[in-house]
C-alpha cells in the first residue's frame, strides 16, 4: 500500500468505527475539497451507499458554485441530504454586513449546526477537519465529545490510542468524528487527483487567482496562483508557505494580541 | 524523497527545552511561514530580547489555547530527505493522558534530558510510556550543553545515568546526542564547540529511522469490525497483519468455524486479487459464517492467536479516579469488547521511579503501572505484546479509556 492506501485505509476503518458505535449520526458536508472527498470515504466504506445523511449548513451567503455543486453531486451520488438554515437569524437580518464577522458566523454557521442536530438528533457528526489546517487542532482527537454548547474541553480529555474510541456520549452532547485528521492539505489534493473527484471549479485559477479554502463568498479571499489544474495545484503546494487560511476573514481577528503577551508574562 | 512522513513525539521534563527544540527544528529547517516568523521577531525587537525559540512555541501554544489564531503550529518539516511530523505531546503532568494519546501515534522519539539537571521525573515517566507503546527508534539528545561550558564529561555523566535507566525498561537508544538547541549545536548542523562528539546531528539520526511498515509478513489476521447487509453480505474490518486472497480457507475465532474467501469486496473495484495489513476492506464468504463484530478470521494453518479468557499484562492507570480490585471494567483489544475484571494485582510501581509500591494490593491509582491477572467474562482472541502489538495491546475503560495495556502471558 502506498501512502494514499494507507491513509484511506485509516480514514475507512474510522468511519465504519463511527457508524457502529452512533447510528445517528451524519457527515457533515462543506462542499469543499476536505468534506468532499470525506463523503467519498463514506462512500468507499458503505459501498456506494452511505447509510446516514449528509449535512449541509447554509448561511445563504455561499458561492453560487457551492450551491450548484452541491445539487448536482448530491444526485449523483444519491446522497440523502439535509440542509440547515438559521432561518430566524436570516430574517432578523444577521449578515457578514450587519455587525463583526464572529457574530454571524456564530448565527449562521454555529447556531444553524446546533439547531440542526437538536431537530434531527444526531449523536454524532463526522468532520473533515484536519491537524495540519489550523493550530488548535493539533490537539483533537479522532472521536472528541462537545458538551450542549458546543464547548470542547480539550485540556481534560480522555486518552485516546490504539484506534480504541470514545463509544458512548451521555446526555445531550454529541461525538465529532475526525476520520481526515491525519491528512495534510496536499494529501487531499493528491487524492483528489488520483481518484478523479470532482471538486467546486473555485479552487482553480482564473486570472491569476483561486481559493485555496472555500466558503461564505463575501469572506472569502483568493489567493494569487496560476495552479489551473490539479496537477499544478499540487505541485504549488510543494513548494509554497503560505498558510491555507489566510484568506480567511474570520480568522484574522487579533485584538487580544496584547492581552496574551502579558498573560504569558512577556510584557 | 520518500513519499511517507515520519511521525516522531519529543517527551521529556518540564522545562528540558522541548519547545525550545522544536522551535529550532522548524527554524534551521526554514520551515516556519515567513509572517508568522517576522511576527514574533518584532515582537521580540520591541521588547529589547534576542529571538528566542522558547518563546516562539509559547507564543504558538497560547494562540493554540486560545483558539483565536490559526495557521501555524503546524508542526510539520523537512530534510532533503523526508517530511517530518513532529506530534504535539505536552510535558507537564497534568497533561499525561495527552502525552500517551500523541505518543501512540508516534514511530520515533527524542527524549530530551537537560544536561545540567540530568535525568528527573518525567524523563522517566515519559521513557517509560515510549517503552509501553513498544516504541524502539528513540534519540536521547542531551540538551543545554552550552549551559555546562560543552563538557564532554557532563555529557558522559548524564548520558550514563539515562542509559542506565533506559536498560531497565528495554529501551536502548539508537543515539545519544550532545545538543544545545537554543544555540543550534547540533540539530541541524555540526558547530566546533564539542570536537570530542563524532556522531550524527538530531536531522541525521532522524533520517536514519524508518516509518512504521504494517505487518505484511505475518500470519493473517483479519479483525471485524462490522457485517453490511446490503445487495450482499459483507463482512468489513481491518487486516491487521499478512494477507487475505480469494480462495483463501479462513477460520472465524473464537467459535472456529471454517469457511472460504469468495470474494474482496471494495467499492467500483471487480475483481480485488488481495487485501494485505493495514487495509480496510470486506470480504464475502463462500457459506455463511457466523460472525460477528470483534471476530478475528485468520488462515486455519499455521500459527493460532489464543483463545482465552486469562491474561498477565502490564496495564498503566491513568484516570484520576484509582481502579479498585472488584470494579467491573471493559477490556477492548482490537474490536473485540468484553467486561472484565482483574483478578489478582500482582503488583505496583510507580511509572517514575519504577520503585515498587505494593505487592498483592487492592488498587491501582493515577500513573502508577501494575503487573494483573485479567479475567474477561467471555474468551478474547489475544496475542502477547512482543509477538504481535496489534492484539497484544489493549486499552480499558467504561465510556471513556481509563487505562492501557500490553499482554504478557496467555491463560495464566
Amino acid at each position: 500500500m502506498d501512502h494514499l492506501d494507507r491513509l484511506e485505509s485509516q480514514s475507512v476503518y474510522i468511519i465504519r468505527e463511527a457508524y457502529k458505535q452512533f447510528k445517528d449520526i451524519a457527515v457533515l458536508w462543506s462542499i469543499g475539497k476536505d468534506s468532499t472527498t470525506l463523503v467519498h470515504l463514506c462512500r468507499k466504506s458503505f459501498y456506494g451507499k452511505v447509510p446516514f445523511p449528509a449535512l449541509h449548513i447554509d448561511t445563504n451567503y455561499k458561492f453560487r458554485e457551492i450551491y450548484d455543486f452541491r445539487d448536482e453531486w448530491s444526485k449523483n451520488w444519491n446522497l440523502k441530504l439535509i440542509v440547515g438554515k438559521n432561518e430566524e437569524a436570516l430574517a432578523a437580518g444577521i449578515g457578514p454586513n450587519s455587525g463583526d464577522k464572529l457574530t454571524c458566523c456564530g448565527r449562521l454557521k454555529t447556531e444553524a449546526l446546533k439547531q440542526t442536530i437538536d431537530k434531527h438528533k444526531f449523536k454524532a457528526l463526522l468532520l473533515g477537519i484536519r491537524r495540519d489546517e489550523h493550530g488548535i487542532r493539533a490537539k483533537e482527537r479522532v472521536f472528541s465529545p462537545r458538551d450542549k454548547s458546543f464547548q470542547w474541553d480539550y485540556k481534560n480529555q480522555p486518552a485516546e490510542l490504539w484506534d480504541q474510541f470514545k463509544n458512548k456520549q451521555e446526555g445531550e452532547g454529541h461525538i465529532r468524528v475526525h476520520p481526515l485528521l491525519h491528512w495534510t492539505e496536499r494529501d487531499i489534493w493528491e487524492y483528489v487527483r488520483r481518484e478523479s473527484l470532482p471538486v467546486v471549479e473555485l479552487y482553480f485559477a482564473k486570472n491569476g487567482k483561486r481559493y485555496r479554502s472555500i466558503g461564505c463568498e463575501t469572506c472569502c479571499n483568493p489567493v494569487y496562483s496560476d495552479a489551473d489544474t490539479i496537477d499544478k495545484v499540487v505541485e504549488e503546494l510543494r513548494t509554497t508557505k503560505i498558510s491555507e487560511r489566510s484568506g480567511r476573514a474570520q480568522d484574522k481577528e487579533r485584538a487580544y494580541m496584547m492581552q496574551k503577551l502579558r498573560a504569558l508574562g512577556y510584557m | 524523497m520518500k513519499d511517507d512522513s515520519l511521525k516522531f513525539v519529543i517527551v521529556g521534563h518540564i522545562d528540558h527545552g522541548k519547545s525550545t527544540l522544536i522551535g529550532r527544528l522548524l527554524y534551521d529547517t526554514d520551515s516556519l511561514p515567513p509572517d508568522k516568523l517576522e511576527e514574533v521577531q518584532q515582537i521580540c525587537e520591541s521588547l529589547g530580547k534576542d529571538m528566542e525559540f522558547g518563546y516562539l512555541m509559547d507564543y504558538l501554544e497560547e494562540e493554540r489555547d486560545q483558539g483565536i489564531t490559526i495557521d501555524t503550529a503546524q508542526i510539520f518539516f523537512n530534510t532533503d530527505k523526508r517530511n517530518y511530523v513532529i506530534i504535539d505531546a505536552p510535558g507537564h503532568v497534568e497533561f499525561l493522558r495527552n502525552m500517551i494519546s500523541g505518543s501512540s501515534l508516534a514511530e520515533a522519539a527524542i527524549l530530551i534530558v537537560d544536561a545540567e539537571e540530568g535525568v528527573k521525573e518525567q524523563t522517566k515517566r515519559h521513557a517509560y510510556i515510549l517503552s509501553l507503546l513498544g516504541l524502539d527508534q528513540v534519540i536521547a539528545v542531551i540538551n543545554k550543553m552550552d549551559l555546562v561550558d560543552y563538557d564532554q564529561q557532563r555529557f558522559e555523566k548524564v548520558k550514563k545515568d539515562l542509559v542506565n535507566f533506559l536498560s531497565e525498561i528495554d529501551i536502548s537508544p539508537s543515539y545519544v546526542i550532545p545538543i544545545s538547541a537554543k544555540e543550534g549545536d547540533f540539530v541541524a548542523r555540526r558547530t566546533n564547540l564539542m570536537s570530542w562528539y563524532d556522531g550524527p546531528t538530531v536531522l541525521e539520526a532522524l533520517d536514519t529511522f524508518e516509518t512504521r511498515e504494517p505487518a505484511i509478513d505475518n500470519p493473517m489476521r483479519f479483525v471485524v469490525q462490522d457485517v453490511y447487509k446490503f445487495d450482499k453480505r459483507i463482512v468489513v474490518g481491518r487486516v491487521e497483519s499478512g494477507t487475505v486472497r480469494p480462495g483463501d480457507e479462513i477460520r472465524a475465532l473464537p467459535s472456529g468455524e471454517t469457511t472460504k474467501v469468495k470474494s474482496i469486496e471494495e467499492f467500483l473495484k471487480e475483481n480485488v486479487a488481495e487485501a494485505g495489513a493495514g487495509k480496510s476492506t470486506g470480504i464475502i464468504t463462500e457459506d455463511k459464517l457466523f460472525v460477528d463484530r470483534g471476530n478475528v478470521i485468520v488462515h486455519p494453518n499455521g500459527h493460532m492467536p489464543a483463545v482465552t479468557d486469562t491474561i498477565r499484562a502490564n496495564v498503566f492507570w491513568m484516570d484520576k479516579k484509582p481502579f479498585k480490585k472488584g470494579m467491573g471494567i471493559l477490556f477492548r483489544c482490537a474490536t473485540q469488547e468484553v467486561t472484565c475484571e482483574v483478578d489478582r494485582i500482582n503488583k505496583v510501581i510507580d511509572s517514575s521511579t519504577l520503585g515498587l509500591i505494593g505487592e498483592d494490593v487492592d488498587e491501582i491509582r493515577e500513573r502508577e503501572v501494575a503487573d494483573v491477572i485479567i479475567k474477561t467474562q467471555k474468551p478474547v482472541v489475544v496475542e502477547t505484546f512482543s509477538k504481535m502489538q496489534e492484539l497484544g495491546r489493549f486499552v480499558l475503560g467504561t465510556d471513556d479509556t481509563r487505562a492501557a495495556g500490553i499482554i504478557m502471558e496467555l491463560g495464566k
